[in-house]
């Protein structure tokens, strides 16, 4: 009989380590320092005696570190569980898997919900502009804290593939392979504008109270369910949009109202809804901002190291993805093989938009399943 | 020597200096660079068929996928060695664009095509049928081969590209060199292999 936990990393639990401290704090790109930092993470797996066969999740915009198995008494797994597992591509057999909640986040890492050490309140808005150098960062202090100090593969979807990107970019030492799905080097005007109007949608709520809404026992949740609606629409395509909900009624038929009539309204309402339960509008605007700047092939010299130090690249894009197209992967390939590094790419199709790097799509998932099987050859 | 490496790839990576940085369109599963790994080349394979780039990557082969008719502007000027075009030329829609790329990603560069008036074929014509052979296995409804040539009419499209034939060698039909060598190619090369270099 199979049951959930088959080819499951079973049950796991949420870590927190405290990765920097008011004796060694962590310098932001921006100069800003940050006196504590804390670190949600979860690992699967087991971390070998030569120390050489970890390997690094990224997450995307509001994921978190609970990537794979069952927390106690949950029914729905972690938020990438149809990849990491035993047997599955990435095998939790070969490799010793970690997840991390980023910095900036509201998932048990230190973010602008955090308390500030220097007053006891939230940061609010005085907590630092972040860079996705600042993510990669903290990861490292993860692994450093964990004994780890090179990573076989750094693996991200999105958000997460940027933070891979910009890693092997800053330390190809510390990286063997980055698999790079779904992302971006650097946005387009179009995804701006999205990402502009949901943070408008949280900051023009008026229970956001200059960012303060946390202090004064508010929070601006009509404008983050907005931000989440709205952005949630970029996540699907179209046909996927089609299939799944077309122009069916949500509730036996169609009735002229401005309420909620289309069964597709009512799934924007629910996920804008469950979004309020796990994420802070805070951390919506300081992560997407991060995005929003994310250039790092803008340095003519981004390479430099990483031509010292080849890192094996496998970039991976959905056809049907329009938040970031097959042409946002491709840019980046051009830079990685126009600079002769080891690079491979495949645009795998789905119907399903940008979200398929989640799905447990065949051809998406075996290619990942080679390029990593390769990599564990090369360990040994 | 893989034993079971097909003839015409093995022939093409000895043709390859060693250390060469490789751009192989049509790569299959990469056999062709894994020869060529052994001999200090690096490179990458181009196709589109999934199982294949999947292959390739298992096998430790570098693979992008694109479509060689359209997407060959992704490769920089002159950013490898050598393009290898196996067996390839005859399947894409615009083969003089297509020639024409390669000519500008690398100088030198090995191309192969079957040959359409290898004598069987002849034969087979004037029998009232579509040429079949070890080199053209499809039936004419069912095949990946979009152009059909004979070597007197290829060989003016390299030249009219200012690609210049380094190299012509006649492949029998187990993609070994011609026996005969270069002696009456048209007629008795299943298919050809060319080393070319572009004028720069």
């Amino acid at each position: 009989m199979t049951t959930h936990l088959d080819r499951s990393v079973g049950l796991v639990t949420t870590r927190t380590a405290r990765v920097f401290d008011d004796a060694h704090p962590l310098t932001l790109r921006s100069g800003a320092t940050l006196g504590q930092v804390d670190v949600a993470y979860e690992t699967y797996g087991t971390l070998n005696h030569a120390r050489d066969n970890a390997v690094f999740i990224c997450h995307a915009l509001t994921g978190d570190a609970h990537a794979a198995g069952f927390h106690d008494g949950d029914t729905k797994p972690g938020w990438w569980d149809t990849i990491i597992g035993p047997g599955k591509p990435i095998d939790t057999g070969t490799w010793y898997v970690v997840c991390a909640n980023l910095l900036g986040g509201c998932q048990g890492t230190t973010g602008p919900s955090s308390t500030n050490p220097t007053t006891g309140e939230p940061y609010g808005l005085d907590f630092p502009l972040l860079d996705m150098g600042d993510f990669v960062e903290v990861h490292r202090a993860l692994g450093r804290h964990l004994g780890i100090d090179h990573f076989a593969a750094v693996v991200g979807g999105s958000l997460g593939g940027m933070q891979a990107l910009q890693w092997a970019i800053d330390h190809p030492s510390e990286v063997g392979r980055a698999i790079i799905i779904a992302a971006s080097s650097r946005l387009t005007a179009q995804n701006i504008a999205f990402s502009a109007v949901g943070r408008q949608a949280i900051m023009r709520d008026g229970d956001f109270r200059e960012g303060r809404f946390l202090t004064e026992g508010t929070a601006p949740r009509r404008g983050l369910a907005v931000a989440r609606m709205m952005a949630h629409i970029t996540y699907l395509s179209e046909t996927g949009f089609e299939e799944k909900f077309g122009r069916s009624a949500q509730r036996g038929e169609l009735t002229k109202n401005f309420g909620v009539d289309f069964a597709i309204e009512s799934y924007l309402e629910h996920q804008g809804e469950r979004f309020l339960s796990r994420f802070d509008a805070l951390s919506y605007l300081y992560l997407t901002r991060v995005m929003d700047y994310f250039d790092p092939f803008a340095d003519p010299q981004a390479l430099d190291a990483l031509l010292d130090d080849p890192v094996r690249f496998l970039v991976l894009s959905f056809d049907t993805d329009w938040r970031f197209s097959t042409e946002h992967s491709r840019r980046i390939v051009r830079h990685l093989e126009g600079a002769r590094l080891p690079t491979s790419f495949r645009e795998i199709h789905s119907a399903w938009g940008h979200d398929s790097f989640l799905l447990d799509i065949p051809d998406y998932h075996a290619t990942v399943r080679a390029f990593l099987e390769r990599a564990a050859e090369d360990l040994s | 020597m893989t034993p079971k490496a097909r003839r015409d790839l093995w022939l093409i990576s000895t043709l390859i200096p060693e250390g060469s940085r490789v751009l192989d369109l049509g790569c299959g599963d990469g056999e062709l660079l894994r020869l060529l790994q052994r001999k200090g080349c690096s490179g990458t394979g181009v196709d589109m068929s999934p199982s294949n780039l999947v292959a390739a990557m298992r096998s430790g082969v570098d693979v992008i996928q694109l479509d060689l008719d359209r997407q060959l502007g992704e490769f920089a000027d002159d950013s490898y060695d050598v393009v290898v075009l196996s067996r390839t030329l005859q399947t894409v829609r615009h083969p003089r664009h297509v020639l024409q790329e390669i000519g500008r990603i690398a100088v030198h560069s090995l191309v192969s095509m079957p040959n359409f008036a290898h004598w069987r074929n002849r034969l087979r014509l004037l029998s009232g049928r579509m040429p079949m052979s070890k080199d053209l296995p499809f039936e004419w409804y069912d095949t990946p081969n979009l152009h059909h040539s004979s070597l007197p009419d290829l060989e003016p499209l390299f030249s009219g590209l200012g690609m210049v034939i380094d190299t012509r060698i006649p492949l029998d039909a187990s993609g070994r060199p011609h026996r005969l060598g270069n002696l009456a190619p048209n007629l008795v090369a299943s298919s050809s292999l060319y080393l070319l270099h572009a004028r720069r």
